[in-house]
């Protein structure tokens, strides 16, 4: 295993009460940088340490943060999102119900850097539960005297709270998440002004996924150029991967920037190699949004080289012949799996999960979904794989936020990498009447399956 | 002031002034279609994306492209911006693109809908959309239902601009209409059909830019061509008094509010004026109303059709759609 930089302690019994985790070092952060830090020396670590935001976009965090309008008279807000809704993505919920305290401890450094005297932590709703365990954290964290007034009796305070979300994954979208954070509709806010001018409230706000926040622990236990000093480039750090499918060893990893993909998933300290002994076929590597990629191009780059999970070695080739890092589910798919059924699915979520503001995504999702489920039950016609591309190309930058995108981009790089598969749909409609029809007879494509 | 370049003509308009209203300051065929901004109502636009454009040139300081198309109606222009809208195939391909998504789920029952010949979605297909659709699913249908005794709602052909959530937000006290649900299952609704029961409710009506909302009691009375339409006003202590009377012979249709030659509302009218004054008396009639618009009741004729021009457009749209760049029009000079 490499390096643990959250998930250290995960297996420590007890390490989701306050006691436990203080015992084994926790709340250090929040004494060094409320002691010993300004809040600008806390940014400026955070800016050392290249830490890339975690809930799918990859944008440098410290960057975020300086873009923060500290001028304004209006106070700022720091708001956590915790709406993990992408598909395949399953890291917040494992961090925030094992280590609640990771969370609450980045949530008060953070929030001290930022000069937030209220934080809140938008959690989706279908988490309830967690909901209640990071209000037993947040409990035992004002009973310490870790928030409230004059944190460690320095004249900083800070009130933090749970909201829940009620079953959107718009609500993931940051200014969707601050519209319901203010009682409003969920639907996405055009941009600019960006949250960090008019956010919350219409004043200065920072959004940042889980994983962010909590990685601003380590940064500033260990100093932002140490952290950096982890991973490769200007991937730093670890990452907490999801990794499910047809693997044999589905969970959370952390795992090293830089870590070839090949290792994560045939090696047994992580994904432990596809199932039942069958070929792999596919990768979806961030999140249902973000490009499919067929074996072989997600083992090795284009040009050969081995792929490393890092944003940019995920990104090599583009979307001709690459993907992105996204949020880091890892849904790994054998040989018996149907990529236009996957794809249905998929299409299925996002038509059920816009907003409905903007055109080309309320309607275009729909119409997607639509002709994906003819053709998966054999009533397509060859013109519709031309159509959906079309279709997916006049929602594509069109659209008020990235959710039109993430409809769009999987349809696009599917038919792409996997054309011949949906040319049988149409060619072959009996055979595919069976909903398991590849599981009964694998689809052999004129492309070779890599085993290794 | 910021000087910006729309289609190639230059105009110098106050800062902040977004691409879509420099566009209207200069006039003429570059200006961009709009669905759903509404110049009187706050937060409007950016949601229907009809109006997209190409920033081919961000501001003098950035000369860089805008990568993706921008909102016309909700992006400012900056100094120095180059902006592409007829000139611009992209533009005109997502445009046709936007129409098409806005058609896939209509009903296009325009025959029997009382919006025909002064609807912005008819107008909007006839100048951007293709002839023939290529949406072969079921379409998306609603219940009709009743706002109140005077308003229909017909959500099956309702495009979700929001503008009419936004009179009952911004003119009308007492807030019981938004939309409910979410994605195409999006429906504007007054919470459990209750009534919306205001003295300004009335201009949802007329700020609606297709048939969804109908004055029920003009409902299948006329074709609107047939009507003539007179400016009238009359003494109103609720609000301006300015009105349109739609009349045949010497009865009053219906009411509405004067709209300006982007369909849009200046001075919103009360409930009183639009509903209880059906009586050419009870006005002062100044004139016939001059309808600025090219659907079919501008002067209540249709308009004549010079075939030479229409067989040179239709030729230059064919070039077009082969995949060439658009040709110049026969009154565009380089
Ligand atoms: C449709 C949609 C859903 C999203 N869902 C989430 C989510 O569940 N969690 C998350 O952290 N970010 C989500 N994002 C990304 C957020 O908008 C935002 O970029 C992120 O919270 C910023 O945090 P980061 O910089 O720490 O990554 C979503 C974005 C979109 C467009
Ligand atoms: S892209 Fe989709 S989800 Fe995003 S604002 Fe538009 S309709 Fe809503
Ligand atoms: S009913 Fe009319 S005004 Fe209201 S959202 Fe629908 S189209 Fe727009
Ligand atoms: S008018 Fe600009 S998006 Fe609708």
């Amino acid at each position: 295993m490499g390096r643990q930089l959250l998930l250290e302690h995960i297996a420590v019994p007890g390490i989701e009460t306050f006691e436990v985790y203080r015992k084994m070092g926790g709340y250090a952060s929040v004494e060094k940088a409320l002691k010993t830090m300004t809040p600008d020396q806390v940014t400026e670590q955070v800016k050392n340490s290249g830490l890339r935001g975690r809930g799918g976009a990859g944008f440098p965090a410290g960057m975020k943060w300086s873009f923060l309008d500290r001028k304004s008279d209006k106070p700022r807000y720091l708001v956590c999102n915790a709406d993990e809704s992408e598909p395949g993505t399953f890291k917040d919920r494992y961090l925030m119900e094992k280590i609640p305290h990771l969370l609450v401890e980045g949530m008060i450094t953070s929030s001290y850097a930022l000069g937030a005297k209220t934080s809140y932590i938008y959690i989706r709703g279908e988490y309830m539960y967690v909901l209640q365990i990071l209000e037993k954290a947040i409990r035992e964290a004002y009973a310490a005297g870790f928030l409230g007034k004059n944190i460690l009796g320095t004249d900083y305070s800070l009130d933090l709270y749970v909201h829940p979300g009620a079953g959107a994954y718009i609500c993931g979208e940051e200014t969707a998440l601050l519209e319901s954070l203010e009682g409003k509709r969920g639907n996405p806010r055009l941009k600019p002004p960006f949250p960090a001018i008019a956010g919350l409230y219409a004043s200065p706000t920072v959004v940042n996924n889980v994983e962010t926040i909590a990685a601003v622990v380590p940064i500033v236990n260990l100093g932002g150029d140490e952290y950096a000093k982890v991973g490769v480039g200007k991937s730093t750090g670890t990452k907490l991967i999801s990794a499910s499918g047809h693997i044999n060893k589905p969970g959370v990893y952390e795992i090293e920037m830089g870590l070839p993909v090949e290792e994560f998933i045939y090696s047994d300290q992580y994904c432990g190699g596809i199932w039942k002994g069958r070929k792999l076929k596919a990768v979806v590597a961030g999140g249902s949004s973000v490009p499919i990629l067929p074996a072989e191009l997600i083992l090795k780059t284009a040009k050969g080289e081995p792929r490393l999970m890092t944003y940019e070695s995920l990104a090599d080739g583009g979307f001709t012949s690459g993907t992105m890092l996204g949020s880091g589910g890892f849904i790994v798919m054998d040989e018996t799996t149907c990529i236009v059924r996957n794809l249905w699915t998929f299409a299925r979520f996002y038509h059920h999960e816009s907003c409905g503001q903007c055109s080309p995504c309320r309607e275009g999702t729909g119409w997607m979904e639509k002709v994906l489920h003819r053709i998966e039950h054999g009533h397509g016609q060859m013109s519709d794989i031309d159509l959906l591309v079309d279709v997916a190309k006049k929602i594509e930058g069109n659209t008020i936020c990235p959710l039109g995108d993430a409809a769009a981009w999987p349809v696009a790089s599917a038919i792409r990498h996997f054309r011949e598969e949906f040319e049988y749909h149409v060619k072959y409609p009996e055979k595919v009447k069976n909903p398991k029809h590849f599981e009964i007879e694998p689809f052999v494509s004129s492309k070779q399956l890599v085993m290794v | 002031m910021a000087k910006v370049t729309i289609d190639g003509i230059e105009i110098e308009v106050a800062d902040g002034t977004t691409i879509l209203n420099a566009a209207r300051q200069l006039g003429g065929a570059s200006v961009p279609p709009a669905m759903c901004y509404y110049s009187s109502l706050k937060g409007s636009g950016g949601k229907c994306r009809v109006c997209l454009v190409k920033v081919a040139q961000g501001s003098s300081k950035d000369p860089r492209p805008i990568p993706k198309l921008v909102a016309s109606c909700s992006t400012p222009v900056a100094d120095g911006m180059v902006v592409q809208n007829l000139t611009s195939p992209e533009v005109l391909e997502a445009r046709k693109g936007v129409v098409e998504f806005l058609l896939i789920n209509h009903p296009l029952d325009c025959p029997v809908c009382d919006q025909a010949g002064e609807c912005d979605l008819q107008n909007l297909a006839y100048e951007h959309g293709a002839s023939t659709t290529r949406y072969e699913e079921e379409r998306r249908t609603f219940e009709k239902i009743d706002i109140g005794d005077k308003i229909k709602l017909h959500m099956t052909r309702c495009i979700l601009c929001y503008r009419c959530t936004m009179v009952a937000n911004q003119l009308t006290d007492n807030r019981v209409h938004g939309v409910l649900n979410r994605g195409d299952a999006s429906e504007i609704s007054t919470y459990i059909e209750k009534a919306v029961d205001n003295d300004f409710s009335g201009n949802m009506i007329d700020v609606c830019p297709v048939g969804a909302l109908t004055d029920k009691t003009f409902r299948f009375k006329s074709r609107v061509w047939f009507t003539k339409p007179m400016d009238a006003h009359r003494s109103c202590t609720k609000c301006s008094g300015k009105t349109v009377l739609w009349m045949k012979d010497n009865e009053v249709l219906r009411v509405t509010a004067r709209k300006d030659q982007y369909g849009e509302v200046k001075e919103f009218i009360c409930n009183e004026c639009r509903y209880d004054h059906k009586n050419a008396a009870d006005w002062t009639i100044e004139g016939p109303r001059h309808i600025d618009r090219h659907s079919v009741i501008a002067q209540n004729h249709y308009e004549k059709t010079d075939l030479l021009t229409l067989k040179k457009e239709i030729e230059r749209q064919i070039e077009f759609q082969k995949g060439k760049p658009l040709p110049l029009a026969l009154d565009e000079k380089k």
